[in-house]
């Protein structure tokens, strides 16, 4: 940020300035012009669709357009506040996004501990990165895969459990394992991907800290907790405040996929009712005024979250 | 820090972390492991044992079978298409987007930035998207699919931070003292340059248009224009729905089932198969990415 002079701006001063910022232009139209179709994309693809948000105090009638429909206030927000599964709805979504926030945060962070205490370079990236392979994999094959596993006449897990004298489980049909088959598949897919950022922290920290907090006699653990943990806690602060300020919007994709009519009681998240409302029963007003809501309170915890972090003398987003 | 003497307290945590360690990662790849081993076993003797780790009476019926669908092959042409159309969009546009903002002369960089990141944290949301590509009547259509993702403010950041840190303003002003213009610098001088992270972007975008399953179930409504994930999507998710909904079982059916099971575990391999080859190869580049996006959060 620059500083800005007490002096008072004079008309001289001021149109200077202008003709300045006008050559300034001129000598570089053409990252003005390489710019263009980016900002164009943005604008289409981003901005415009925020006009549209209007459409969630109006009833959008396709016949009148955006701008022609009737306004109706905070009706469909008042609606979708007193559909008796708002509660439902509002506790899945924090519920499993706050469990996966739990999983999901420390656990790659210890992975990439233990990758760092790997001595062996070689072994340390073959590990490593067969441990990001499922990352890859498509959603939609992922969820496969945990059904493959989960069934309850031929999946590995329900083999397990009966080869320990345990009678089969079938998780699908119980919506009381929703939330934890979400959350650890999850973990499956992430952990080794999410573990590379922080081993790429690690790489960063000078090696002199290590051989100093030796010399002093400092155990394995106590370099750990002492050298390598403060390095890399930017790092685990920036990509905190990220994921905490997605926690509204949960895995909605993979949600989607593993909902069935049995676990609905617990996999209704407020994006998947959304989408149902939206797109499938075509409330274009009503979805818009449930994405809206979906959002403005995910921003609200994005800056509250940053602002705390601000707080605490840490990294922030901005 | 090789030559630090190790203590016996410092070798027992390295021979923990070690086993613990192989065991993450076993566990991580098994999943994997077993898709690929089920896909070439008998689909009878998949469930002989208690766990697979080996084939169980190498079979490629089911590859066979797979390979005979139409869908299948609508499927892998239609992903082939969007991937690679998609892809080339999407470079092209972040590198657009990227290099002004990479420039300290760029007059205004603050804002472009500004409004960029902004749209991470803040969208119109699902139904006003839809909207917007409805009036641009691209519903049904490649355009869909390629278009409203075109710039991944994550990959525009790091490609960003990329010519910043790795192309010098001297060089820059030479090729002015030349009479080039930015245009020309930019892609006779700049992008040649650049062609390691160019690398990383087509995977990190590539992956993602060959994954993606979601916008084409919301936008394309002509099956024979479906991609591969859709028709994944119909084979794994709703017919396992229908499985463990537990249908009378006579010998015939469960018979019936088992080949149905070997399918599944073939069509996950041939549809991950680009990746699954690929993979071990670019992991390099992968890595390369992220360290490269690490530099600035």
């Amino acid at each position: 940020m620059e500083i800005q002079t007490a002096r008072k701006p004079s008309a001289e001063g001021f149109s200077r300035r202008l003709a300045e910022i006008g050559k300034q232009l001129k000598r570089n139209i053409g990252l003005y012009l390489i710019i263009a179709p980016a900002f164009f994309y943005f604008v289409i693809w981003h901005f415009w669709p925020l006009y549209g948000i209007q459409i969630a105090f109006k009833d959008y009638m396709p016949a009148l357009g955006i701008t022609g429909s009737p306004w109706v206030g905070l009706e469909h927000f008042t609606r979708f506040f007193r559909t008796f599964f708002f509660w439902d709805i509002l506790r899945n979504t924090l519920g499993i996004s706050v469990y996966g926030l739990i999983v999901g945060i420390p656990a790659p962070i210890i992975l990439a501990l233990m990758f760092n205490e790997i001595r062996r370079k070689r072994l340390r990236s073959v590990v490593q990165t067969i441990s990001y392979a499922p990352h890859f994999i498509s959603v939609v094959v992922a969820v496969g895969i945990l059904f493959f596993f989960i069934s309850p006449t031929t999946g590995v897990i329900n083999g397990i459990i009966t080869r320990f004298g345990g009678s089969p489980i079938d998780f699908m049909a119980n919506p009381s394992h929703f939330w934890h088959l979400f959350v650890w598949s999850g973990l499956w897919q992430s952990i080794g991907w999410s573990s590379l950022i922080y081993t790429a922290a690690m790489a960063g920290i000078p090696p002199d800290q290590y051989e100093a907090a030796y010399i002093d006699g400092a155990s394995r653990f106590r370099r750990i907790w002492h050298v390598t943990l403060p390095g890399i806690m930017p790092t685990i602060m920036i990509l905190s405040i990220m994921s905490i300020g997605g926690v509204m919007n949960v895995g909605f994709e993979k949600v989607l996929l593993m909902q069935t009519d049995m676990n609905l009681a617990k996999s209704e998240v407020i994006s998947t009712y959304m989408y149902k409302s939206g797109i499938v029963e075509a409330q274009y007003s009503f979805s818009a005024a449930v994405g809206l809501f979906n959002n403005v309170v995910n921003f609200i915890l994005l800056i509250l979250f940053n602002a705390i972090a601000k707080r605490a003398g840490q990294t922030s987003l901005w | 820090m090789d030559t630090i003497k190790q203590t016996p307290g410092e070798k027992a945590f390295e021979a923990v972390n070690l086993t613990l360690v192989l065991l993450i990662t076993i566990i991580l790849l098994y999943p994997l492991l077993f898709v690929i081993l089920a896909s070439v076993s008998d689909p009878r003797r998949i469930y002989d044992t208690f766990l697979l780790v080996w084939p169980q009476g190498f079979n490629l019926e089911s590859y066979k079978a797979i390979f005979e669908n139409g869908d299948i092959w609508i499927g892998y042409r239609n992903t082939i298409l969007y991937t690679t159309v998609g892809t080339a969009i999407n470079v092209f546009m972040t590198i657009l987007g990227a290099y002004p903002l990479s420039r300290r002369r760029f007059y205004g960089k603050n804002v472009f930035t500004f409004l960029f990141t902004f749209t991470m944290f803040f969208s119109g949301g699902l139904i006003p998207t839809y909207l917007v590509n409805q009036s641009l009547g691209i519903l049904n259509s490649i355009w869909v699919l390629v278009l409203p993702g075109a710039i991944s403010v994550f990959n525009l950041i790091i490609m960003r931070t990329y010519f910043q840190t790795q192309i010098p303003v001297e060089l820059e002003e030479s090729a002015f003292v030349d009479g080039c213009s930015d245009w020309r610098l930019l892609f006779k001088i700049v992008l040649p340059l650049s062609m390691p992270i160019i690398a990383v972007m087509i995977l990190f975008y590539g992956v993602g248009h060959w994954n993606s399953y979601f916008d084409s179930l919301i936008y394309m409504t002509d099956r024979d224009k479906f991609p591969l994930q859709l028709f994944l999507r119909e084979i794994l998710i709703k017919n396992s729905m229908q499985d463990m909904l537990g249908v009378a079982v006579d010998e015939q059916y469960s018979q019936r089932m088992m080949a149905r099971e070997g399918i599944k575990y073939s069509i996950v391999v041939a549809s991950s198969l680009p990746l699954l080859i690929l993979y071990p190869l670019l992991s390099k580049f992968f890595e390369k990415g992220i360290l490269v996006g690490a530099i600035k959060g």
